[in-house]
């Protein structure tokens, strides 16, 4: 009978404390070992690949390899790293706007198939990015639009998980009643929605946005299928076709590494800017 | 209501993708049967100027493209390039011919081709202007391979080719006083004094089939083999038992490491003197610079190992340039493919550019491939690989389902090397195997 009262206690005592930390810990070595290896592969010579500590400095040489990675192949990579964050941030900004204004409109508008088109686009969440890549490859080429930017852009743009999380927090988050005072004083829909429930619903909007940055810079499929025009690659699969040459041109092995590291780069710099919103958008849907 | 507008409008464009989808495709077949009809009867040069495209995964191909596009003004070729082509292109060649937009020309290996003629995805250049000529120029037993098995038909022009022979610590051998093996049985000896110096003479590949393909090769072995529509499946035949028996021996009694091919341990195997030996083609020559880095100028060249008197030597990869089903310039296309394999220029660039060995007798004379090479104490290695490569015996025949081929071998090798099964027991159940693949296919299979 005495346990009940411990137990908030017993959450907070110095061997639960150490016990998560130590998990903690573990996970983040866990984690940021790989990164690790990739950064001192990345600064040492190609000799020493294969002959030194793999988790400890050579010789360094990042700069040498940076100049080399960025310079080779009439400097193809910088124009891989721009179409990744075209692909990437250009088009997860207007993903977002898209899933915000859709998840809106279902949460705020009463009208006929509301729930059957809510549902459908439920379904798409079900179904994996790489599953529709064959069929957009085919639909592409009926319009002759394959390896052009817009086979890879246009369906970026779409995602089903964002038009589900916008309309959950729309649905609880922006009050009707501030709708109505929002007509009452003149405004239309549009600007109401734009000036008004778009600032209530930032943490999901910023949440979707990160969302799908990750998974169209991730997205190695759609782009392997659809791209066979060099200049327009993102650096993913840029990176991918110098792995399958390294038998070929053995510098490549170095080249690859360095430019993985050089990669990651942006995807951190988006986390650390908005893991803040990220936290607080995960977290408010999950209370409610 | 009026915020309905917009979301049934995207469920009706979303629609009308989907019936424009089944709509089209017919539309896209006919077209492609109508291409076919006129490449296959004949093969006229095109009027006007000419766009060609071209898909290769060698790097540095552009630089090679641009001398072409220089010279000729009127058919200019486009690069498109993408990851090699067991890792995606394959697949996207096959996806691009089902939409019928694939390239004019693509690069395929010689074990992918049957696939792709089954398919019906290449065009008969055979007809073209200098194709039929051109077999001289090129090694024997590439040209049997872009036959096909059809006398008056060609399906591709060889592009490179991998001769095998036998790299070998001539530090290590001449310290141990073990003298360098030339038949296969002398190796089986070698190997074991090897042994006794607390490192093996060799690491067998259980995951990359190429090589053993290559053993069976030189043996004078074939695993298909086929007649017009018709194919035989060989791999149970007597030369690749013999030589899977060879290999399980060497297993057996732990006289071969199995290391997976290409990781670092494997490198580590080779480059810290684990590893005395690899049979392996001429590119290995640029794997052991890279892969083992410390050995430099301690590994020499013979031509491998054989089982008989006489010389054969087995071949790994090599690739060719395909003209695909539909093209509207066969002609030029088959121009760009003969002067890109067969050109002293083309040659010099694709060596440069990617160490490409040519599939051409007068390619393999070039001066770059017959200097010393420095990491090889200056041996002229090259000359090892061209005579090599004059001796592969021409009976051997990819067959149309190479990857389910190379994988069920593989599982098999692996499970041996485990002490699971044989060698040869792999062999045969993939005999099994590949016959029920090649009928699941619609493949007429006879004896």
């Amino acid at each position: 009978m005495s346990a009940t009262p411990s137990s908030t206690a017993y959450r907070q005592s110095p061997v639960s404390r150490t016990v998560a930390m130590l998990v903690l810990g573990v996970f983040t070595l866990y984690f940021l070992t790989p990164i690790w290896w990739l950064f001192i592969a990345a600064t040492k010579e190609r000799g020493d690949l294969t002959t030194t500590n793999p988790l400890w400095f050579s010789d360094l040489n990042l700069v040498e390899n940076l100049q080399g990675v960025f310079s080779y192949g009439d400097a193809i990579l910088p124009r891989w790293l721009l179409n990744s964050v075209l692909y990437a941030g250009v088009g997860s900004l207007v993903a977002t706007v898209l899933a915000g204004m859709c998840g809106y409109a279902l949460a705020k508008y009463a009208f006929p198939g509301r729930e059957v088109i809510f549902n459908v686009v439920l379904g798409g969440v079900l179904v994996p990015a790489t599953a529709l890549a064959l069929p957009l490859f085919l639909i592409f080429a009926q319009v002759g639009a394959t390896n052009t930017f817009w086979s890879v852009f246009l369906p970026s743009i779409v995602s089903p998980f964002g038009v589900y999380l916008a309309r959950i927090y729309a649905a609880s988050s922006v009050p009707d009643e501030l709708l109505e005072a929002a007509r009452l004083d003149g405004a239309g829909e549009v600007r109401t929605f734009f000036s008004v429930s778009v600032r209530l619903m930032v943490p999901a909007l910023v949440t979707v946005y990160l969302f799908q940055f990750v998974a169209i810079w991730n997205n190695f499929f759609l782009p392997l299928i659809m791209l066979r025009d060099e200049r327009l690659f993102p650096v993913t699969l840029g990176l991918y076709n110098w792995n399958t040459v390294v038998n070929q041109v053995p510098e490549l092995r170095l080249y690859v590494l360095t430019g993985s590291l050089v990669s990651i780069v942006p995807l951190i710099v988006v986390f650390l800017l908005l893991q803040r919103f990220w936290r607080s958008g995960l977290g408010t849907g999950s209370v409610k | 209501m009026k915020i309905t507008s917009p979301l049934l409008g995207a469920a009706s464009v979303a629609l009308l993708l989907t019936l424009a989808a089944c709509g089209g495709g017919d539309s896209g077949s006919e077209g492609a049967a109508e291409g076919d009809g006129a490449a296959a009867a004949d093969c006229e040069p095109s009027d006007g100027e000419v766009s060609l495209t071209f898909f290769s995964w060698v790097p540095g191909i552009e630089g090679v493209v641009d001398i072409w596009n220089e010279q000729n003004p009127d058919v200019q070729v486009e690069v498109q390039t993408g990851p090699n082509g067991n890792s995606g292109t394959y697949q996207n060649f096959f996806n691009q011919l089902e939409a019928g937009n694939p390239p004019d020309l693509g690069q395929i290996e010689f074990d992918a081709l049957p696939n792709f003629r089954v398919q019906d995805g290449l065009t008969d250049i055979g007809g073209c202007e200098g194709v039929m000529d051109s077999q001289e120029q090129f090694v024997d037993w590439t040209w049997s391979q872009v036959q096909l098995g059809e006398e008056d038909a060609v399906y591709a022009i060889p592009q490179d080719t991998g001769p095998m022979a036998m790299f070998y610590r001539e530090d290590l051998f001449t310290e141990a006083g073990i003298e360098v093996p030339t038949t296969w049985e002398e190796y089986a000896a070698a190997a074991e004094q090897v042994r006794e110096n607390d490192a093996y003479i060799t690491n067998f590949s259980t995951s990359d089939i190429n090589q053993f393909a290559g053993f069976v090769w030189q043996a004078g072995g074939s695993w298909f083999g086929n007649e017009g529509d018709t194919w035989q499946v060989g791999l149970d035949s007597e030369e690749s038992v013999q030589v899977a028996d060879y290999w399980n021996g060497l297993i057996q009694d732990d006289l071969v490491s199995t290391l997976p091919p290409w990781t670092t341990e494997w490198d580590n195997a080779y480059n810290s003197g684990d590893a005395w030996t690899w049979i392996s083609a001429v590119w290995g020559a640029n794997s052991i610079m890279s892969g083992a880095p410390d050995t430099e100028g301690s590994w020499r060249v013979a031509p491998m190992p054989t089982w008989g008197d006489e010389q054969a030597a087995g071949n790994w990869g090599g690739s060719t340039t395909a003209v695909f089903k539909g093209s509207e310039h066969p002609h030029e296309a088959a121009q760009f493919a003969l002067w890109l394999n067969t050109s002293e220029e083309a040659h010099e660039a694709l060596i440069e550019a990617a160490n490409l060995y040519p599939a051409t007798t007068e390619g393999q004379q070039l001066p770059a491939l017959s200097e010393g090479v420095p990491f090889y104490g200056d041996q002229e290695i090259y000359q090892v690989f061209t005579e090599a490569g004059a001796t592969v015996p021409t009976e051997w025949t990819w067959g149309p389902t190479m990857t389910q081929v190379y994988n069920d071998v593989s599982d098999g090798f692996s499970a041996a090397a485990s002490g699971n099964g044989s060698l040869a027991e792999a062999l045969t159940s993939t005999q099994e195997s590949t016959t029920s693949a090649l009928e699941s296919q619609g493949i007429p299979v006879g004896e």
